[in-house]
């Protein structure tokens, strides 16, 4: 176990180089002078000389990025443009509204989806199985924006219930995770079905029917647990796919999350901001990643070995 | 049974095979119905439109749906309905066009990386693993990052996160064709490598690729809705839907017509591609069944 550990960690050095060698491309990918950029239009020849001098913009390409590199094991990345305060900081703030949204979205729809789909599969080719597959195709087809804009419409606009958005008590977390999560349950229904039926299959469920386990075991010991192994390597990537989604749905419900950060600078062009960003969202796949195969190599010890 | 219905039988080709299996799939055939007549209307979209999807009347700001504007007005007193037709052209188009080029890149690369194997295929699906750590939304806004809002912009954008797709799926498939019999024949009477990989191994990842491509292409317009609806997108005027959402949301509770007409729009597109999906994998390959 340690073993494969070790190697899964040595795995995700590669991706984190070349995920840091993006990020610091980005800057010089961008049409214009960053000197310029960062000094401001009014800023004289002089100062903008000397902001480049500042950055290391005028060094060799390679000695910037090994300080690149130093900077970023240090936790400094820089100064907003923007406000002028730091990245750090900034990110800081927004990190936790961030978090939380994603974690509760993820904890109803990993419910609702395995739930619905465990039923589907039980329920093979009955009303319930078609009903739950309605709602998971509609799922993964409706505009997350648009469902936020509507549960606003209803329960903010016409009956009061909830607040139109913003951060803070319980209330407010309603409709953004119920927003957030719709998708990713309806990925989880089909994929949990999908397993459940596969595992329904198999020998070792019909010897386990034969020899006279109550139907309530057979379904959940021997079909629903084998048939999750897969839905754990599921979550994780979904949650990939949540943090993306979370920049949308913090737009229309205004959460103070790293989403919203991340629109306002790329509308300002506020590089520092965006490239610590990118930069913190791609180590967050990787972390997911690296639990994922974790969690895979301790139910499933087959993997291990490849 | 007569001899001749089990002779037509034996020779039914791969497409007539296909149609048995998918005319039986009865929301796929809808979706695909559906398909067509949404890009008749975008293509016909000057001859169809009721009003033109430009032009203001501020004498109908906002007005809500009546026989003379299906879908009502905007705050411009610009017709929704005209506007929705419009911006099927905007959607389709970016649906179609990221699609094609992820899955031209994305199948060439896959197709190489399977064919040759090697270090080639190493390093070229380490990439692509690198590519796939990344999902929905954030590649696509990484790179309008880069390259500045717009939607010519978003079109790269999903063509660059559908290429791993494409790519694995492809490579996965050239590893299981290159060691088919017929393959093997064909390379050992010396047919060309390009040869072997265009002409003998392509039409073989098709089944897939088509399955793929139908999902992707809900997907890739959702996401171009979404980028719209944050900004990144189709600038307004454009009567893109995302965009024209977007515009609705100050005027919640007041005139929902102007958020809720293109949304549904947005939902009934995509359903129609995922539905359409769904019905193509049934019928074409039956290893894809989930």
């Amino acid at each position: 176990m340690l073993e494969y550990f070790l190697r899964r960690l040595a795995g995700t050095v590669p991706v984190l180089l070349a995920v840091s060698l993006f990020v610091f491309a980005f800057v010089h990918l961008l049409p214009g002078d960053p000197a310029r950029m960062v000094a401001g239009p009014e800023a004289s020849l002089e100062q903008v000389e000397r902001t480049r001098a500042e950055l290391w913009l005028d060094q060799p390409i390679w000695s910037q990025y090994v300080r690149y590199l130093d900077q970023m094991a240090h936790f400094e990345l820089g100064r907003s443009i923007k406000t002028h305060e730091p990245v750090s900081k900034l990110i800081g703030e927004r990190f936790m509204p961030t978090l939380w949204l994603t974690v509760w979205s993820m904890v109803w729809a990993v419910f609702a989806g395995v739930g619905l789909g465990v039923l589907s599969g039980v329920r093979r080719g009955g009303w319930e199985d078609r009903a739950a597959m309605i709602f998971a195709i509609s799922g993964i087809s409706f505009p997350s924006f648009w469902l936020g804009l509507m549960m606003i419409d209803l329960f903010s606009v016409r009956l009061g219930w909830l607040p139109t958005g913003g951060y803070g008590s319980w209330q407010h977390f309603v409709m953004p995770a119920f927003t957030l999560g719709s998708a990713v349950a309806a990925v989880m229904a089909r994929f949990t079905r999908s397993a459940y039926v596969e595992v329904a299959a198999e020998d070792y469920v019909r010897t386990a029917r034969s020899k006279g386990v109550t139907e309530r075991a057979v379904i959940w010991t021997h079909t629903v647990r084998n048939a999750l192994i897969p839905v754990i390597t599921l979550t994780g990537l979904q949650f990939g796919f949540l943090l993306g989604g979370a920049i949308v749905v913090e737009t229309v419900f205004a959460w103070p999350g790293l989403g919203r950060l991340l629109i306002d600078s790329v509308s300002f062009r506020d590089y520092p901001v965006i490239q610590a960003e990118i930069l913190l969202f791609a180590l967050e796949f990787v972390l997911i990643n690296l639990i994922v195969d974790l969690l895979y190599g301790m139910v499933n010890p087959e993997i291990r070995l490849k | 049974m007569s001899a001749t219905t089990i002779g037509t039988a034996a020779i039914r080709t791969p497409f007539g095979e296909f149609w048995r299996r998918f005319r039986t799939k009865r929301m796929a055939l809808f979706s695909l119905g559906l398909i067509v007549v949404l890009v008749l209307a975008a293509a016909l979209a000057p001859w169809i439109a009721p009003y033109d999807q430009a032009t203001p009347d501020y004498d109908a700001l906002l007005e809500g749906p009546t026989w003379a504007h299906l879908a009502g007005t905007d705050t411009y007193g610009r017709d929704i309905f005209s506007r929705m037709i419009w911006g099927g052209q905007v959607s389709l188009t970016v649906g179609f066009l990221s699609v094609v080029l992820g899955c031209v890149v994305g199948v060439s690369l896959g197709i190489i990386s399977g064919f040759f194997g090697g270090w080639l295929d190493g390093l070229m699906m380490r990439i692509m693993d690198v590519m796939l750590a990344f999902p929905g939304i954030l590649p696509a806004i990484a790179v309008v990052a880069i390259l500045g809002p717009g939607i010519v912009n978003v079109i790269y954008a999903i063509a660059l996160s559908a290429v791993p797709v494409f790519a694995r799926l492809v490579r996965g498939t050239t590893l299981a064709l290159k060691q088919t019999l017929y393959v093997q024949a064909s390379r050992s009477i010396g047919v060309s490598r390009t040869k072997l990989m265009f002409v003998h191994i392509l039409p073989g990842t098709m089944p897939a690729v088509i399955v793929y491509a139908s999902l992707r292409m809900g997907t890739s317009i959702l996401t171009a809705a979404a980028l719209s609806f944050i900004g990144l997108g189709a600038q307004p005027p454009s009567p893109e839907w995302g965009a024209m959402l977007s515009d609705g949301r100050s005027y919640l509770g007041v005139a929902d017509h102007v958020t809720i007409f293109p949304g549904m729009a947005i939902l009934i597109t995509v359903l129609a591609f995922n539905l359409l999906g769904d019905g193509l994998r049934d019928a074409l390959d039956q290893k894809l069944r989930t």
